[in-house]
């Protein structure tokens, strides 16, 4: 579904993606984990075209996407929760999801917006607050809400679980792991390894802008080096 | 009592112009981080092009009216595309100083063209002069009024209300997050000058009703007024423009109300220092905290 080849990113000249390579396969919930710096975001980033590689080739459902403005690719099926959930705080909670249909027909709106609500009891509550207000998980919540108003193919969430208290945490795991049985693939960015492996397919070990150790998620959770790294032993 | 009704339906006119004008500040900045000072000078603009078609293509005032609110548009996009695209991953300060560079280069063009003497715009808009109150008050000074409310009530829905409006408020909250919902940052970008120069084209028009003369440097002082305006009303608020406006015109108009007119461009600028003294974020704007 998603075929990343061969990238590199630089941040003026600060080498900040050497070469990596992964791929995401439909149905999968996929993760990349490594430790603040090793580059996790600016590959999300990259592949939403917010960035640009100057080498290789980001391939979504057979089509090439490098190059792509970063608004185009949206309306191929890909949507990215951001790092820190960037909810738009002077809007409020029905304008942010109105938003994240951007791409899509007004008349596609009311069932989308519905859905949401579904799934997000809290945020129908709150629908006329202004996002500023909502709490973190709430705000959480509301970000993969405006995603998922896009109705596409493949999820990207770029640490969902930060900042939030581990039930929360939990919660909001759980959810992805309910969107994935629904048929969204995931590609799942996270500090926090242990949660993200727990619920993974497969895991992508990151350092310092260099994919390390690639493998099934439950084996990475039982080898000795990740689990060192990033386990906590 | 007269003279209380007509100093504050004059405070009213003109700051009814200057709050169209701030709205225009106000959206740019609010969407670019710009302080558009190139603004003022759209006014000139939407001046001369309502003198070209009246006196020069003898069109109708209501042609003139649309021709000159088009030109303004039009060039405001322009003007964006043109010096401020290249620049926007560049620093604040060289989108600034490009403001100030366009804003000479349209002064020094009209004077190039049109020569430094003012050119006499005919009447735009004309009608009976309208009893409030048993004070006489000038047809243009209500229209002025009128027209400019319903403009900011047209505006206040399109922001709030619309599909485009929302962007806007997207894109000016956060750039890169709005890219990601597939708002395409380069349209937004460009209806929001669009909308804030239409702005300044109607303000334009309104100006001239009442100084019926086009002139290289007329737009300057009544753009800087209007950034005061936005301002004091807190720069990115477009409710704060529209007050900032108004308390603007009304300080004018008290004034020169108390026999002090001669003080009157002073009394502005005085009240723009001792917003940034005591109140820097202005009436209804918002400190914005950096992220770290």
């Amino acid at each position: 579904m998603l075929k990343v080849e061969n990238i590199n990113v630089y941040y003026g000249s600060i080498h900040a993606i050497k070469g990596v390579s992964f791929d995401v396969n439909k149905g999968e919930i996929v993760t990349l984990i490594g430790a603040n710096g090793a580059g996790k975001s600016t590959i999300l980033n990259t592949v939403s075209g917010l960035l640009k590689s100057k080498t290789g080739s980001v391939t979504f459902l057979g089509n090439t996407i490098s190059g792509i403005v970063p608004h185009k690719i949206v309306t191929r099926g890909l949507a990215q929760v951001p790092e820190g959930r960037r909810v738009f705080l002077n809007m409020t909670v029905e304008e942010n999801l109105e938003m994240g249909a951007f791409t899509r027909k007004s008349s596609e709106l009311r069932d989308s917006i519905d859905d949401v609500y579904e799934r997000f009891p809290r945020l129908k509550e709150r629908r006329k607050q202004i996002a500023g207000t909502l709490s973190g998980g709430e705000q959480q919540m509301l970000a993969m809400g405006r995603a998922l108003m896009s109705k596409p193919e493949l999820l990207m969430l770029d640490e969902p679980s930060m900042g939030l208290a581990p039930l929360l945490v939990e919660q909001i795991f759980d959810i992805i792991k309910e969107l994935n049985a629904l048929g969204t693939t995931i590609l799942l960015v996270e500090q926090n390894a242990q949660m993200a492996l727990s619920i993974a397919d497969r895991g992508y070990v990151l350092e310092t802008g260099r994919i390390v150790t690639s493998a099934k998620a439950s084996d990475l959770l039982n080898n000795d080096a990740v689990k060192k790294a990033y386990l906590g032993g | 009592m007269s003279l209380v009704i007509s100093q504050l339906i004059n405070g009213l006119q003109s700051g009814s112009i200057y709050a169209l004008v701030a709205l225009g500040y106000s959206m740019v900045y609010g969407i670019i981080m710009l302080l558009n000072f190139a603004h003022g000078d759209i006014i000139m603009v939407g001046a001369y092009v309502a003198w070209l078609a009246m006196v020069h293509l003898a069109l109708s005032p209501i042609l003139a009216i649309i021709l000159a609110i088009i030109a303004c548009t039009l060039l405001g996009v322009i003007i964006e595309k043109v010096a401020y695209t290249p620049l926007r991953s560049s620093p604040r300060l060289s989108l600034l100083i490009t403001a100030i560079g366009i804003s000479f280069l349209l002064e020094n063009l009209a004077q190039l063209i049109f020569k430094a003497d003012a050119k006499r715009v005919p009447p735009l808009i004309t009608g009976p002069s309208i009893n409030i109150a048993g004070q006489y008050v000038d047809f243009t000074a209500i229209i002025t009024i009128v027209v400019s409310v319903i403009s900011m009530i047209l505006l206040t829905f399109l922001v709030r209300k619309t599909k485009m409006g929302k962007a806007m408020r997207a894109v000016s909250e956060d750039m890169v997050t709005a890219q990601l919902m597939g708002i395409n940052l380069n349209s937004t970008i460009s209806f929001t000058f669009a909308v804030g120069s239409a702005l300044a084209g109607i303000g334009s028009i309104l100006y001239c009703c009442t100084y019926p003369q086009a002139s290289p440097t007329m737009g300057s002082m009544l753009g800087l007024k209007a950034f005061v305006a936005a301002v004091l009303g807190g720069i990115g608020s477009l409710p704060g423009a529209m007050i900032g406006g108004f308390c603007i015109g009304l300080a004018e108009a008290f004034v020169s109300a108390v026999g002090l007119s001669v003080w009157k461009d002073g009394v502005v600028f005085a009240i723009l220092i001792i917003v940034l003294i005591f109140k820097p974020t202005g009436i209804l704007g918002k400190v914005i905290n950096e992220k770290v």
